[in-house]
Order: structure tokens, then C-alpha cells, then sequence
């Protein structure tokens, strides 16, 4: 068998700086649409006020990246037309942040483990060689320190609360275990980011990703899901490959801008 | 501030103009308290450039706080007005002054603790215990990490049984 020869691609050669800021503006503009979807149905009202306050934060970063993500590649394309007007295959969120809410325990085990994921990756970006990159870090690094204290609260809750509580929250969180390895996968567009410094190497941020996970997942008296629960074939949201709920969730949050394009409110 | 310009104003009477811009939603501090506005200076077309920092992402009173900056630097004679967004250094709650805590205290909003920093899992692993700005307790329990406003919480006081918001330390 001989070894194929590699074919230039024919194209502009992709920008990584503009996927970096659309994967991290991608996975915070889903998962806050996720989050606004608790709005009017959380069991408390303190909840309904959190998730709310949770939501309107990522939006807010989402915009913040997005916007420099359309600077930077140059197209005219504002945030909105970033979020409004791309296909589902354009989106590049992790599949983690589109899965549906579920129950609360579900929607709680989702948002600590990104939450986690968002500090230690944040931490790392603010020393980003692109002194842009650095800010808009630097910036949502303090809110994400803030959503964190909030869902490891809630997984201590509810994992050392009642057995119905604990259940699902085990349960989530066992569900949810095959999209975190996808967090940590250096794609070429990683890889070169972080040789240049731009991007931290995120293999290496796993390690610290799971000791901060381990500890609470600990103290709430749960288990840590095993590594046979990682699914190898559960990756792909970088490059546009989504789970079929990406599509719902965008048909709703698209609908008025799409139907009413340049409409301002 | 540099360069000549059209504004009839010095930058101490802007300075005292934007003194009067309240937070829409915590109306006992003025932007320039909260340390919303950074900077005032004039541009070579003679606009007065006002830059600001916002506070949180998602806070949606940002937009209202620029409005009313720009009314109220009209109302003072100023017709040309810019306001510019800077996002570095990141807004902290380290910077809102020790007057601006004490008028916090008064209405009744525990003032921000110092910004977080430091090991994450010790982070997680601190309760957080702000002092109640009613009877100056630390025997309290943060209820809700958020609160009305995206910069507040809601906390409980064990020792004179009031609720009680704190402004986030960030």
C-alpha cells in the first residue's frame, strides 16, 4: 500500500484565530440559548433568576467573541449575522453545550462541567499572545469564577441531598461523561494556536479540568464516571458536526431574525 | 484632556457631570463610582470621547448607562459626544472607592468582597459569609449566587433574620 500523496486544498487557507473566537463564542451563545429556556420553568424562583443571570452572561461573552470574530475575518458579518444567519454545519460549539436540558440535575451537571472547563480555559486564553484574545478572557474569566461557585454548589446539593436527587444527578452526569473528552481534543486549528502561543495546549488543561471536577463530583458524594464511559465517536461540534438538537434549537432562536431580516428592536 | 476643542466645558466640569449619572439599577452610585467611566479626553474633531468599561457581559443596563451619559453631557452644552468601549483592563469590583462602598452600605447592599483569585478548588471550597449591612453580623448565608441585577446576590442574616443583597466582588 503506498502512502497517499497530500492534495493542497483549494480555497483560502482557514483561519484559526477566527475559529478560535467562533468556538468560544459558539459554545456560550448555545449553551446561554440553552439556559434561557429554563426562563419561567426553573423549580425556584431563585433558579429561574440564576439560570436566567447565567444566560444573559454567556450571551453577553458570545457577543464579545462573535463580534471579533467577524472583525477579524473581515466579511462585514456583525455578531448577529454570525448568529443569526449561519447553518447548523457552520456552528463550532462542542456537542456538549447543545444536548437538551433535561431535568434540573442534568441541566446543573452540564453547566458545572463547562464551567469548569470555561475557567481553566479562560485562565490560560488571559495570557494569550493576541492581546484581544487576552481581554475578552481576562473579562469573562470573572463571571465564569462566578457561574462555577454556582453549579458546584448545586452538584453538592443535590449529589448530597436525597436519594432521588442524588440518582439524577449520577445519572447526568454518567450521561454527559462522553462529551467532555471532546473539550480537550487539539484539532490542527488548537495545535497551531497553541505552538504560537495564542491558545493554550489543551491536552495539558484536562488534567486540571478534572482535579477541580474530582474534588467537587467527591465532596457531593458521587462518582466520577470511568474512562470506558467516554464514547469515542462523540467529538466533532469543532468542525460542524452537531447532534440532530442543534438544529432544533436554532430553527427557534433564528426564526425572528430570518423572517424579519434587518429588523431592529 | 488634549487639544483644543469646541466643548465649553473643562475636564473637572465633565468629570462633575458625569458625578450625576446614576447606575440605573444601584441609583446611589454614579458611573464614575463604580468605575464604569474610565477616561474623558477630546479627539481631533473636537467630540469629548467618554471610555467606559462595562461591568458584567450580559449587564443590560449598559446601553442605558451610555444614553444617559450622552444626555447629560447634552444637557451640559456638549452637542458632540463619543463613547468608547474598552474591554482591558477587565472592569473590577476593586475598584468602586471606600465612600462609594459606605453609600452601598447605607442602602442597604453589602459592599463587594475583594475580586476572587487564586486555586480554584479552594475557591469552591470557601463559603462565602458577607457581612449583613443591617447589624454588621458575619453569622450569614449567601441564598443565591445571583440576584435582581446580574451584579448582586441575595444573602440571609442568622443574626437579625434579614435578607439582604451583596454586590458581587469581581
Amino acid at each position: 500500500m503506498t502512502t497517499p500523496s497530500v492534495v493542497p486544498v483549494p480555497g483560502p487557507p482557514p483561519n484559526d484565530e477566527v475559529e478560535l473566537l467562533l468556538r468560544l463564542g459558539d459554545d456560550r451563545l448555545v449553551l446561554g440559548h440553552r439556559l434561557s429556556e429554563w426562563c419561567g420553568h426553573a423549580p425556584i424562583l431563585e433558579e429561574d433568576i440564576a439560570l436566567a443571570n447565567v444566560a444573559l452572561d454567556l450571551l453577553g461573552q458570545a457577543t464579545l467573541f462573535l463580534r471579533r470574530a467577524g472583525a477579524v475575518e473581515g466579511k462585514g458579518r456583525d455578531e448577529d449575522a454570525l448568529a443569526y444567519f449561519r447553518e447548523a454545519v457552520e456552528f463550532r460549539n462542542c456537542l456538549l453545550v447543545e444536548q437538551p436540558n433535561g431535568d434540573f440535575g442534568f441541566t446543573i451537571a452540564r453547566q458545572f462541567l463547562f464551567d469548569v472547563h470555561a475557567v481553566v480555559t479562560l485562565d490560560a486564553l488571559s495570557r494569550s499572545t493576541n492581546a484581544e484574545i487576552a481581554a475578552l478572557a481576562a473579562k469573562s474569566l470573572k463571571e465564569a469564577k462566578y457561574h462555577v461557585r454556582h453549579s458546584g454548589e448545586w452538584m453538592l446539593k443535590l449529589g448530597d441531598g436525597t436519594d432521588e436527587s442524588h440518582r439524577r444527578v449520577q445519572r447526568a452526569l454518567d450521561e454527559l461523561w462522553r462529551f467532555t473528552p471532546e473539550l480537550f481534543v487539539a484539532d490542527g486549528v488548537a495545535a497551531r494556536l497553541a505552538v504560537q502561543g495564542v491558545a493554550p495546549d489543551l491536552p495539558a488543561l484536562r488534567a486540571q479540568w478534572e482535579t477541580i471536577v474530582r474534588d467537587v463530583v467527591d465532596r457531593a458524594t458521587l462518582t466520577l464516571p470511568h474512562e470506558s464511559m467516554h464514547s469515542p465517536h462523540l467529538r466533532g461540534g469543532r468542525t460542524g458536526m452537531h447532534s440532530e438538537h442543534l438544529g432544533h434549537m436554532l430553527a427557534e432562536m433564528q426564526i425572528v431574525a430570518r423572517s424579519h431580516p434587518g429588523a431592529k428592536w | 484632556m488634549s487639544g483644543t476643542s469646541a466643548t465649553p466645558l473643562s475636564r473637572d466640569e465633565i468629570l462633575a457631570v458625569l458625578d450625576t449619572v446614576m447606575d440605573p439599577e444601584v441609583p446611589v452610585l454614579s458611573v464614575r463610582e463604580l468605575g464604569i467611566v474610565r477616561d474623558v479626553s477630546v479627539d481631533a474633531g473636537g467630540a469629548v470621547v467618554v471610555t467606559v468599561t462595562p461591568t458584567y457581559s450580559g449587564c443590560p443596563a449598559i446601553r442605558v448607562i451610555e444614553q444617559d451619559i450622552e444626555s447629560a453631557l447634552h444637557e451640559a452644552g456638549i452637542a458632540d459626544v463619543r463613547i468608547q468601549t474598552v474591554y482591558s483592563p477587565a472592569w473590577t469590583s476593586d475598584w468602586i472607592p471606600a465612600e462609594a462602598r459606605a453609600k452601598l452600605k447605607a442602602y442597604g447592599i453589602a459592599p463587594p468582597s475583594p475580586s476572587v483569585t487564586g486555586d480554584l478548588v479552594q475557591l469552591l471550597r470557601a463559603p462565602r459569609t458577607p457581612q449583613c449591612p443591617y447589624c454588621d453580623s458575619r453569622d450569614t448565608e449567601v441564598r443565591s449566587e445571583f440576584g435582581s441585577t446580574a451584579c448582586k446576590s441575595i444573602c440571609w442574616c442568622r443574626s437579625c433574620g434579614q435578607p439582604f443583597e451583596e454586590f458581587k466582588g469581581i
